[in-house]
């Protein structure tokens, strides 16, 4: 195992409040690291400063170190930051004008690269790594994205991402708007996806951090409050304010 | 304070075994007394009791897995619940225990009396008192009482053996009260499994309150739980 994601002494402003009050976290490479906490408590700028998204809101800013790769990712273009680290949101949000093809394509063809065939075998492997293949594969340039089911949109969201073949993929809260099939599919494919990949998800649902990370954060306040195995947190964590939230005495 | 309904539910779940708790408490208790009065009402009592403890281990069980089930507990309730369901177990078994107990006092009492080498109303005693704080740990949640729970089993594992010594004994010095030498023995080994219970129970609390697996010896050192 090694790190994948190190972050030091992170703080993150909006406006001149500051959401996050100094962050230390090593993600492990390889696997599944759940971030989990009340609303507000700073779990999504958190894993928004990991790909220098926090930055794109008016007035905000952060500070500190965030190494992917052992590369800081704020002594490199954003764009580049981007391509190391994919992001997949909450609502799904497919370029609805766009064919199911192109949808995935688009990252690809911003980046320069055009050539048919190999856009073709990407396109193809990235759908099949995001487990929708099967089911588009014979209307990949007839149906847009927006046509396809929010489970099947969701998916190719997380296609979408693999596509430029990212180190890192943030997943904020990336199931919460999908039926439980849906959902089970995504923890499946995270489950694959990790073999390849280190990921991070935000997710409100406990059970499902429990099922699909092997390590989870506890932030509350802007504070990281716990950082443990999985099995640690759920079992026995060692903080209280982490039981609190965590059996809903608070939260 | 958020889940009202569930923390609700974990103290009602806390109840049911603690009610169950008593009658396997009295089950005990009415069988030692059936041996040292020799009264075989008292036995025909404890026989009587034990499907009330069986229904009640089966309705612990089911509402614990409904909880479960439908709660989908963390953390320090989901190790309540995990408690809660062995410990069900362990009363359980100390009410078939008591039923044994009274089962071979009832067949000492078909036989003549005889002056045995054995205490068993002492050892009793000591196995009670187990019991006793092995569940008041459990109502308090007090590990220090569990931990001294933990410690008096040997007492107990020492006196079963000197009853099998000193009863083996009795049975092949004098044959003519084998029987009652053998229900004595049998009386103490019930005894000391009773105590194995209340041990169960009390590494169960630990578990529970502290997230601690002393079971088997793990942790040989429970100072400080």
């Amino acid at each position: 195992m090694g790190t994948a994601v190190e972050v030091r002494d992170l703080k993150a402003w909006f406006g001149k409040a500051e959401a996050l009050h100094g962050i230390n976290i090593a993600i492990e490479t390889n696997h599944a690291t759940a971030v989990i906490g009340p609303s507000g408590c700073g779990k999504s700028t958190f894993i928004r400063c990991l790909n220098r998204m926090h930055e794109t809101n008016p007035d905000a800013h952060a500070e500190g170190e965030v190494k992917i790769g052992g590369s800081d990712i704020y002594a490199m273009p954003a764009v580049d930051v981007r391509r190391k680290v994919g992001m997949v949101f909450q609502k799904p949000n497919p370029f609805p004008s766009m064919t199911i093809y192109d949808n995935v394509a688009a990252g690809l063809k911003l980046n320069g690269m055009g050539k048919r065939h190999v856009l073709d075998e990407v396109v193809e492997r990235s759908l099949q790594q995001a487990a929708l293949w099967e089911e588009v594969k014979d209307v990949l340039k007839k149906k847009s994205g927006a046509s396809l089911s929010g489970g099947q949109q969701q998916r190719l969201c997380i296609a979408r991402a693999l596509a430029v073949n990212p180190e890192v993929l943030l997943m904020d809260e990336p199931a919460s708007a999908l039926d439980p099939i849906s959902t089970a599919k995504i923890e499946d494919l995270i489950f694959e996806l990790k073999q390849k990949l280190t990921i991070v998800i935000v997710t409100h649902n406990m059970q499902q951090a429990s099922r699909v990370a092997e390590f989870t954060g506890f932030f509350l306040l802007g504070n990281l409050v716990e950082f443990d195995k999985t099995e640690k947190i759920f079992t026995n964590p060692s903080d209280k304010r982490t039981e609190d939230y965590i059996t809903g005495r608070f939260g | 304070m958020t889940r009202i309904r569930f923390h609700q539910e974990l103290e009602d779940l806390k109840h049911r075994i603690l009610e169950m708790a008593g009658m396997a408490e009295q089950a005990i208790d009415l069988a030692v007394q059936a041996y040292t009065q020799r009264d075989l009402a008292l036995c025909r009592r404890v026989l009587a009791n034990e499907s009330a403890i069986n229904r009640a281990e089966r309705e612990v069980d089911e509402f614990a897995v409904d909880l479960l089930a439908m709660q989908q507990p963390m953390a320090v309730d989901l190790r309540f619940i995990l408690a809660v369901i062995k410990i069900n177990a362990d009363l359980e078994r100390v009410g078939d225990q008591a039923v044994n107990i009274a089962q071979r006092v009832m067949n000492m009492i078909s036989h003549p009396v005889f002056d045995l080498p054995v205490d068993i109303p002492a050892m009793a005693g000591r196995v009670r008192a187990m019991v006793r704080d092995a569940l008041k740990s459990f109502i308090e949640g007090d590990t220090e009482l569990a931990r001294h729970v933990l410690e008096a089993d040997d007492e107990i594992d020492r006196l079963n053996h000197e009853a099998f010594s000193a009863l083996s004994t009795t049975m092949q010095t004098k044959p003519d009260c084998a029987v009652q030498a053998l229900d004595a023995l049998s009386i103490a080994r019930n005894l000391e499994r009773v105590a194995d219970h209340a041990t169960n129970i009390a590494e169960d609390v630990i578990f529970w309150v502290r997230g601690a697996d002393v079971r088997h010896g793990a942790g040989q050192t429970t100072a400080g739980i």
